[in-house]
């Protein structure tokens, strides 16, 4: 089935749909432009935009469920943004709507965590409204009718993540962390930026619903082309190989940072973007979806292997994150089929990680802001609250039979096995990896015994964070059942993006099905025996080369390093020098020949009168030898 | 017939051009000018009288005046340089040099 | 009425009454008071502008040199009108700025202010002259006031920067002075008047020689690679706020006088010549940022973005499609409000501590919060981050010249990266990390430089997002020029074909 028509602003709640936007950037400019003077209110304002954001995206929901499917798509313009280019302006249909919901929801809960977490933080004014400043980049973002506004958006979080990832700015591995999230996003960037321009000078155009319409009748080769940019973009917001290095680093920045951007809603940000454009550029066949579905099992396979070997809690998480974004890149790589599959692991994972980071937070909380989980342990007694959402969120994660992940990710697995078995397979075993990783990340924090640093009393955290884990709990374990049996998702998403004529039936007992489950449990059970029954050391042994291999981040940041960092840096360091010597050198080379030529040329002048004399005599000869020359021809 | 009256008056040009070349004292160089332009004014009326015309006569009294104003400026000059250096050597008055 | 020569009357005249103030704290005030109201005069004008009349407006024609067809002739066009609007809302901005620049040496401070005036009047006078010798002559007369202001309130290597600057422009500005001489003989037409002088020489060779006369003038003004290494000695030395103008006005006569008298002038010697052009473009915009990451001096470094910047608007000018050419007019009022910005606060920064090496800094974000937040809007300017005004150019100057020369622009899409390099290492460098101990007591902004700051920080978020008033204006314009070059782009057809 192919996507629905855009239809007219039909007003109401979608009609002020900017709303949604506007609201949260008033409240980043109210925070920044107030100061110290907001410094008592300013996060319950910050607070309260978010939460209006949410109740807009609400409204705007339950205004497109009024309509039929197929009417469920509407454009609502805003003004002349770049005359002739781009007009900005909102495309409310499904697939933008659930984004919203996601992010408005879930940043809302993250919103008021971060009441409890930053409350020590001098700056916890700026932080919030960093937040809402993220959270109305993010929106524009995924409710943009183009690229070019979209494009705002995407840089929009790019900067709101340069900004949170650097929050703590004193710290130089947070500032150095900050500016390489942001550069190597910029790669990405580039890639999505001259997608931008073949879509409009091949279609004149670069709104949604003209490209889509004209891409069919462009040739194969423009749309692989176009197709491959983006999916460039989409590697770098989502920190997919090959562009994947700025993630881990990313963890510098505050725990409910990486909870909204680097799990739940931004680095999902180039999901969205291949469902978004799937219709036209990635179909499920072809050379560009082949190639999203590869980046998507490498990363995916990546991203779990450097999860298993990390201590600090927080990167953990972050190569989960990776991983889990690569099954929705994989699942978005299959065209019509997996759409709905990656957006329903994306919402589901966006409850899951952003729990399993909050409750990472709420235990650094208690530890002094200790990340590394070999000074943990033990702590179920101590965090029961944390320790059940966190429990939930970590069934859901491994895929635990009837809680969110086990629906969304078996889809995608059953559907990528159909596709092409040699990835289904690698997609099973990253499973079994995640159960894995998982399980060490869960039994070295909350069971074995305490390997705590001295002085350390952990308690539970306020209220004010701890309810937010329970509604993120909540949802771990209910949206997976909720959007995927009965293709709930797909029927609801279909006019947005297109659905296979068939759908998809759920089987809830499929000998892939129990294949992942029992690799999980593999894994899990191996878990144990390391890390669950044996006494954790508090010192990392050496451990193999492959663990060294994964500690290390696969090596990315050494190729990285000696690919790009050093030659960049000679290549500077040579430019610099060119500059001085080479161009300037021949500058100024040139007046210094000048000059000294004509040092040298006054040196003719003696002073002495009968030299003079001389050099008129010998100038009238040979004016006078010239003459009889000339004269005799 | 006039063909005599030219070769002195290249004599004594090529005379007072050598002078200035390589005499040091400056009366000797300015009488070394001076015969250079009286050399002049031969060839003028020279070539007056061979052309039967007037102009050249004319000439070398335009030329006796202005030598005659050179000579009160140049010795002005060369008696100055003298009264303060105690030299009439033009080696000697090099300042105006670079 | 008579808009433009009003506008330059009352800067020589308030210039006059400044140079003879006894008083410098009232000679600070009254340039102030005159700067503002040309501002508000420039502003009333603009308003009065219609974009979709008549191509030049507020026209006024005097004969000045009867014999030789020398006329003051001015009016504006779409393109000239925004670039004396930038430089009618910066001078204001650079006054309350230079508050205290020209007070460090024994040079008078009157005379700077006085010197600031004049420089407004012939930037107003050099985008306005439609006679192509006055043209020329505010073109050359531009290069006395900087000349003073660089030589004699500079920095440390001021007179050596003085003199580079002087003789670079001179060598260019006599290349050109031949060529005006050339284009009014051999066009025959008695008249220096512009639009007279559009299609005048049709012979390919002598349009040659008569572009390659403007162009190599343009191209040091600009500066294009590699007629640049005069820019960063010049705006390193010269006092924050004579950087601004000279770097966000003066630098735009170059890529002014490319678009207004290369292309129109000479239409088949610009598209003989574009592909020399692009490439030189190409490389500035890759190496003035590669060049721009290795920089240890703050205000060099910025000079060499901005070399980096002029080869986008160069670009721009040259791709020849309604979009690149809007794009670079556009990019140079954006560049002169973002590299304003950033050359200003560089300045406060460098006034309080006193070293203009990026090593001496560290951590002065925590001490001084708001420049650190404008400094750090103004540097995301220069990375023409989206949402900001310099985006939008550079977008539509990227995606213009990508409907023509696609690697080109692929290169230069390039540069987004290292842009990203350069400001935020530098941002790292000097605002993060531990605070330095030479910073620890260094004050915030007060409340004039406050004042400094924020119209520039508003104007280029506002343009950011609402770019159409001005596009309005120049798009028009731009236009024209399109149909006197006579180019057609794809994305034009593939829109036409709907």
């Amino acid at each position: 089935m192919e996507p629905a028509e855009i239809l007219s602003n039909p007003g109401g709640a979608i009609g002020v749909g900017w709303l949604m936007i506007v609201l949260p950037l008033l409240g980043a400019a109210v925070l920044l432009l107030g100061g110290r003077r907001t410094d008592k209110w300013g996060h319950y304002f910050g607070v309260l935009m978010a939460l209006a954001s949410f109740v807009v995206a609400a409204l705007v929901f339950f205004q497109l469920l009024g309509f039929a499917p197929g009417e469920r798509r509407r454009g609502v313009s805003l003004y002349e943004f770049i005359p002739g280019v781009a007009d900005m302006g909102l495309l409310i249909d499904p697939l933008s709507v659930s984004f919203a919901l996601l992010i408005t929801g879930v940043g809302s809960l993250i919103h008021i965590y971060s009441i409890g977490y930053m409350s020590h933080d001098h700056d916890r004014r700026r932080f919030f409204a960093y937040l809402n400043l993220f959270v109305a980049a993010m929106l524009l973002l995924v409710l943009a009718d183009n690229y070019v506004a979209l494009f705002v958006g995407w840089e929009g979080v790019g900067l709101a993540s340069y900004l949170l990832i650097g929050f703590w700015q004193f710290k130089p591995t947070a500032a150095t962390a900050a500016k390489k999230a942001f550069v190597v996003n910029r790669v990405g960037d580039f890639g999505l930026l001259v997608a931008i321009f073949i879509m409009f000078t091949s279609f004149g155009s670069v709104a949604f619903g003209e490209v889509f319409a004209k891409a069919g009748a462009e040739s194969q080769g423009t749309i692989t082309a176009i197709g491959l940019l983006l999916l460039l973009g989409a590697c770098g917001k989502s920190a997919q190989l090959p562009l994947q290095s700025w993630l881990l680093d990313a963890m510098e920045g505050p725990t409910p940072v990486s909870a909204l951007i680097h799990a739940a809603t931004m680095v999902t940000a180039g999901v969205y973007l291949v469902v978004r454009s799937g219709a036209a550029f990635f179909p499920g066949e072809g050379t560009a979806s082949l190639v999203v579905t590869i980046v998507g099992v490498a990363t995916l396979l990546a991203g779990a292997i450097i999860g298993t070997a990390k201590d600090d809690i927080k990167k953990a998480l972050a190569g989960s994150t990776m991983s889990q974004i690569g099954y929705m890149m994989l699942a978005a790589g299959l065209g019509p089929v997996g759409y709905a599959f990656a957006i329903a692991h994306l919402i589901s994972h966006g409850f899951f990680k952003a729990n399993l980071f909050l409750g990472a937070g709420s235990v650094m909380h208690a530890m002094n802001d200790q990340v590394d989980m070999r000074k943990y342990g033990g702590l179920r007694k101590y965090l029961p609250i944390t320790f059940i959402t966190f429990f939930i969120g970590y069934l859901a994660i491994i895929g635990f039979p009837l809680l969110s992940g086990y629906f969304t990710k078996d889809g995608i697995i059953e559907t990528t096995m159909e596709h092409n078995a040699i990835l289904g397979w690698l997609a099973v075993v990253g499973a079994g990896i995640t159960g894995f990783y998982m399980s060490r990340l869960v039994f070295m924090t909350f069971f074995g015994k305490a390997r705590w640093d001295e002085g350390v009393k952990p308690h539970e955290s306020p209220a004010v964070m701890t309810w937010p884990l329970i509604l993120l709990a909540i949802g771990s374990v209910v949206l997976g059942a909720f959007l995927i049996v009965g293709n709930r998702l797909m029927i609801f998403l279909g006019p947005a993006v297109g659905r296979p004529e068939e759908l998809p039936e759920f089987h809830a007992v499929s000998p892939v099905g129990l294949a992942t489950l029992a690799l999980v449990a593999l894994g899990a059970a191996y878990a144990w025996l390391k890390y669950g029954r044996q006494e954790v050391p508090a010192v990392a042994p050496r451990g193999s080369v492959l663990t060294t291999f994964a500690r290390r981040d696969l090596y990315g940041d050494a190729l990285n390093e000696a690919l790009f960092m050093r030659p960049g840096q000679w290549l500077t360091r040579l430019a610099v020098w060119f500059d001085n010597r080479g161009i300037d050198g021949l500058v100024n080379g040139l007046a210094a020949g000048i000059g000294g030529t004509s040092g040298r040329l006054r040196r003719i002048q003696t002073g002495y009168v009968r030299s003079y004399a001389l050099s008129i005599f010998v100038g009238a000869a040979i004016l006078a030898g010239a003459w009889f020359v000339v004269g005799t021809l | 017939m006039t063909t005599h009256y030219l070769i002195l008056s290249a004599l004594l040009f090529a005379i007072g051009g050598i002078g200035v070349l390589i005499r040091r004292n400056a009366i000797v160089v300015f009488m070394c000018v001076e015969l250079m332009l009286n050399a002049c004014n031969l060839a003028f009326v020279t070539f007056a009288r061979q052309h039967g015309n007037i102009e050249g006569q004319v000439i070398a009294f335009f030329v006796m005046i202005v030598a005659a104003a050179e000579v009160v400026v140049g010795l002005a000059i060369i008696v100055t340089i003298f009264r303060t250096r105690r030299s009439a050597s033009v080696d000697d008055a090099s300042l105006l040099k670079y | 009425m008579p808009w433009l020569s009003i506008l330059m009357g009352v800067s020589v005249l308030g210039a006059l009454g400044v140079a003879f103030v006894k008083n410098d704290k009232l000679a600070k005030q009254a340039t102030l008071a005159v700067s503002l109201v040309v501002m508000v005069l420039t502003i009333v004008m603009t308003v009065q502008f219609s974009p979709n009349g008549d191509r030049f407006q507020f026209a006024e024609t005097y004969d000045w040199i009867p014999a030789f067809g020398v006329h003051y002739a001015v009016a504006v066009d779409g393109v000239a009108l925004v670039l004396i609007l930038l430089s009618a809302i910066l001078v204001p901005i650079v006054v309350l700025a230079s508050w205290h620049d020209a007070e460090a040496g024994k040079r008078s401070v009157r005379t700077y202010f006085a010197l600031l005036l004049v420089l407004e009047a012939m930037m107003i006078g050099v985008f306005a002259a439609t006679d192509v010798f006055l043209f020329y002559v505010f073109f050359e007369a531009m290069l006395i006031p900087m000349y003073f202001m660089i030589g004699s309130y500079g920095g440390a290597q001021r007179s050596y920067a003085a003199v580079k600057f002087l003789l670079y422009s001179l060598f260019g500005g006599l290349l050109m002075l031949v060529a005006v001489i050339a284009l009014y003989v051999v066009a025959d037409k008695g008249t220096f008047l512009f639009p007279q002088l559009i299609g005048a020489i049709t012979d390919p060779t002598t349009q040659k020689w008569l572009f390659l006369g403007f162009f190599i003038a343009f191209a040091i003004k600009a500066p294009l690679w590699p007629f640049h290494t005069w820019l960063p000695d010049a705006a390193a030395q010269a006092p924050a706020g004579a950087a601004v103008l000279l770097v966000g006005v003066l630098d735009k006569v170059g890529t002014y006088g490319m678009l207004r008298f290369c292309l129109e002038l000479f239409p088949e010697a610009s598209a003989w010549a574009t592909p020399v052009v692009m490439t030189l473009a190409v490389i500035g915009i890759v190496y003035g940022a590669v060049v721009a990451i290795g920089q240890t001096d703050i205000k060099r470094l910025i000079a060499y973005t901005s070399i980096s910047h002029f080869g986008f608007i160069a670009m721009g000018v040259f791709a020849m499609t309604q979009n690149s050419m809007t794009g670079s007019a556009l990019y140079m009022v954006n560049h002169g409000f973002s590299t304003g910005a950033l050359f200003l606060i560089a300045g406060f920064l460098i006034y309080r501590r006193g070293s203009h090496f990026i090593a001496d800094y560290g951590g002065v974000q925590k001490v001084a919060p708001i420049l650190a937040g404008t400094f750090l809007v103004a540097g995301l300017s220069g990375l023409s981050l989206p949402g900001l005004s310099p985006f939008v150019s550079e977008f539509l100057v990227l995606v213009g010249t990508f409907e023509k020369h696609a690697v080109f622009a692929v290169i230069a899409a390039t540069g987004v990266v290292l842009a990203a390099i350069y400001i935020l290492w530098m941002y790292q460098r000097t605002m993060n990390g531990p605070t330095a101990e030479s910073v620890q007591t260094m004050p915030d902004l007060n409340s004039r430089e406050r004042w400094v700051v924020g119209p520039l920080v508003a104007l280029i978020i506002v343009l950011g997002f609402f770019p159409k008033p001005l596009l309005d204006v120049i798009n028009p314009s731009v236009k024209e020029t399109v149909t006197n070059v006579s180019v057609t782009t794809p994305a034009a057809v593939a829109k036409e074909g709907q």
